[in-house]
């Protein structure tokens, strides 16, 4: 993948010196376009990355001078970790993320097996109503999650499992997308690996396990870090469902207590990019499959 | 039935009656297991709860009482229609939309063709375009909370430089919401770039040079070629965009104190739901509000789906 991607930017080269000699009619479009493509590019990059900057930047200095203004940030150049150290000895910050990381990593596990073994099925066995099998899951794709908090509630106050980690994974593991990106994927596989191995008398389970799921690495770590992300970020639900701050996530920690630091920015800067940072870390490393996995993944929901 | 077709025709030896493939109905049975536990979390967590709350949009279900309550027939609906605070979230959520999903189609284009143009870079332009797209939404909204910030916000001080702040701009019932929208169309661009990305780069690169043979400029090759092509990326990250759009709540919760505030200004349909349900405990009510936005969504995603059955049928065509 990262060769095909490559390639586009290593024959440009090509393409623009060709140029010139295609397009005679107007020699310098091509080249007024180009410069002028580069300088609004550079305006929106500065644009968009000024934000997270200047709230890295806040995070850095005492409280005092956040409040003080953009001027006076600007012209204090002492940076300080007192907001970091702060947050990370009162606690509530690794409780948070504890709980994200709990939380996350579940519903990425069973999301990843649940959705891969019932594409498996849509995919490559023959079982009477699969059609409606079909229709219903994709139905699916229709409802999203947020209309459903009303119900959730009353269902996991009758479970009694509001504010514990299940009332956030639970509802969060079936997720039709996943299905369907990995049942696209199986359709892709060729048929004659299996049918070797059904000859030789391996069971289906087997065959999922031994000879699908290694192929299927691409799927899952597609669905895996769309799942990560999405689960990462919800806010709505486990607002609802988690009201006990010793087990809150990361975005409802931010939410409720978060807003109590109010005035004092530089802390509620930091404790807002401490909560980002395992997402942020993970999107430096493995940016290109990130920004695959998300973009692929969404695309099918 | 490929299997044994297959199986059939392949010139084997004797001892293969012994080893052909298990018959199909086994598969039959085996394809239950394989869906039984997505099935039943489908079901516990997706199917059950939506068919629930539709039955319980009809009788008077209370939080604070147990059970379903009393039947209210249509009561819920004609409730929930009839409030005032109903249409303005109903407003204000498309007013939000509009001023979310214009911008962030035509720049996520805009970007994504000047960034295939310019070809050099592709990781810088990603990094900083979609990295936004990673933070979680409580973060990206406290960031801009702290840059709308009257007296100390980097916006607020560039506002006042130019002459119109301190303008407190989330606690104006003008500017709540395009200030919002603004920090929505920072946070969720590099989505639609990457998409748009990706259908750039499925255009076939001869077309270009054979348009630009021709005597096509650069900009006619982008009107011509470059917007028709992506008119399949279009649609797609436009119907996204809007249902997206529509569902927003976190954003708006957090950056007006989950009030939706000044005086309901920017209170969307989800916080409307929210508080029914959590603050006023009248669940009736909100599984009917719900539902009527479960059906606004619904009729986008079946308009959606009508649009790109007629593309697909005018291509095969």
């Amino acid at each position: 993948m990262t060769a095909t991607s490559a390639r586009p930017s290593d024959t440009t080269p090509a393409r623009d010196s060709a140029t010139p000699a295609t397009d005679r009619n107007t020699p310098d479009s091509g080249r007024t376009f180009d410069i002028l493509c580069v300088v609004v590019l550079a305006v929106f990059v500065v644009l968009w990355v000024i934000p997270t900057l200047w709230a890295i930047n806040a995070s850095f200095k005492s409280n005092a001078t956040a409040a003080l203004g953009a001027g006076e940030i600007l012209a204090d150049t002492s940076w300080t970790l007192a907001s970091y150290a702060q947050l990370l000895s009162a606690g509530n910050i690794t409780t948070w993320l504890l709980s994200s990381a709990v939380i996350s990593l579940t519903v990425v596990a069973l999301t990843v097996l649940f959705a891969s073994l019932a594409a498996y099925a849509l995919s490559r066995l023959q079982f009477r109503y699969k059609n409606v099998v079909l229709g219903v899951i994709l139905a699916g794709l229709m409802i999203p999650p947020q209309v459903l908090i009303v119900p959730w509630f009353q269902e996991f106050g009758a479970l009694g499992l509001l504010n514990t980690y299940w009332a956030v994974i639970l509802p969060a593991v079936p997720q039709v997308v996943a299905v369907f990106v990995f049942k696209q994927f199986f359709d892709g596989l060729p048929k004659e690996i299996e049918e070797a191995a059904r000859i030789d008398g391996a069971g289906y389970w087997t065959i999922y396990r031994v000879l699908i799921m290694p192929l299927a690495r691409p799927a899952v770590s597609a669905v895996a870090i769309f799942t990560l992300v999405v689960t990462w970020n919800d806010l709505l639900w486990p607002l609802v469902a988690l009201t006990n701050p010793d087990i809150m996530t990361v975005p409802v920690g931010l939410a409720t207590v978060g807003g109590t630091f109010q005035q004092r920015y530089a802390d509620t800067m930091a404790s807002a990019l401490l909560g980002a940072l395992p997402l942020l870390l993970l999107f430096l490393f493995f940016q290109r499959r990130i920004v695959e996995g998300i973009a692929g993944t969404g695309l099918k929901g | 039935m490929t299997t044994t077709t297959n199986v059939g025709t392949r010139p084997v030896p004797a001892t293969t009656t012994t080893r052909t493939a298990p018959p199909l109905d086994s598969s039959g049975r085996a394809a239950w297991g394989f869906l039984a536990p997505f099935g039943l979390f489908y079901v516990l967590f997706i199917l059950g709860p939506l068919a629930y709350q539709f039955v319980s949009s009809f009788f008077a279900t209370s939080l604070v009482r147990p059970g379903i309550g009393p039947v209210l027939g249509l009561g819920n609906y004609v409730e929930v229609l009839t409030s005032s605070v109903f249409w303005i979230s109903v407003r204000n959520t498309l007013v939000f939309t509009v001023l979310t999903a214009v911008p962030l189609v035509l720049l996520g284009l805009i970007l994504a063709i000047l960034v295939n143009r310019v070809s050099r870079a592709q990781w810088l332009f990603r990094l900083a375009f979609f990295a936004p797209y990673v933070l979680p939404s409580a973060t990206m909204a406290l960031i801009w909370y702290f840059l709308y910030s009257p007296e100390l916000g980097l916006i607020d001080s560039l506002l006042s430089a130019l002459g119109v702040g301190p303008a407190a701009v989330l606690g104006n019932p003008l500017t709540v919401l395009p200030a919002i929208a603004l920090s929505t169309i920072w946070w969720t661009l590099g989505f639609n770039f990457v998409l748009y990305l990706a259908g750039l780069q499925e255009i076939p690169r001869d077309l270009y040079e054979a348009a630009s043979l021709d005597g096509a400029s650069t900009w006619e090759q982008i009107r011509y070629i470059t917007v028709p092509l992506l008119a399949r990326t279009t649609t797609l990250v436009l119907v996204l965009q809007i249902i997206n759009s529509l569902k927003v709540f976190d954003q708006i919760f957090i950056m007006t104190g989950g009030a939706g505030g000044p005086d309901n200004a920017s209170i969307p349909v989800l916080m409307y739901v929210y508080n029914t349900s959590f603050t006023d405990y009248r669940v009736g009510a909100a599984s009917a509000a719900s539902m009527v936005f479960f059906l606004l969504i619904l009729g986008v995603s079946a308009v959606w789906l009508t649009l790109t059955r007629r593309n697909q049928g005018q291509v095969n065509r």
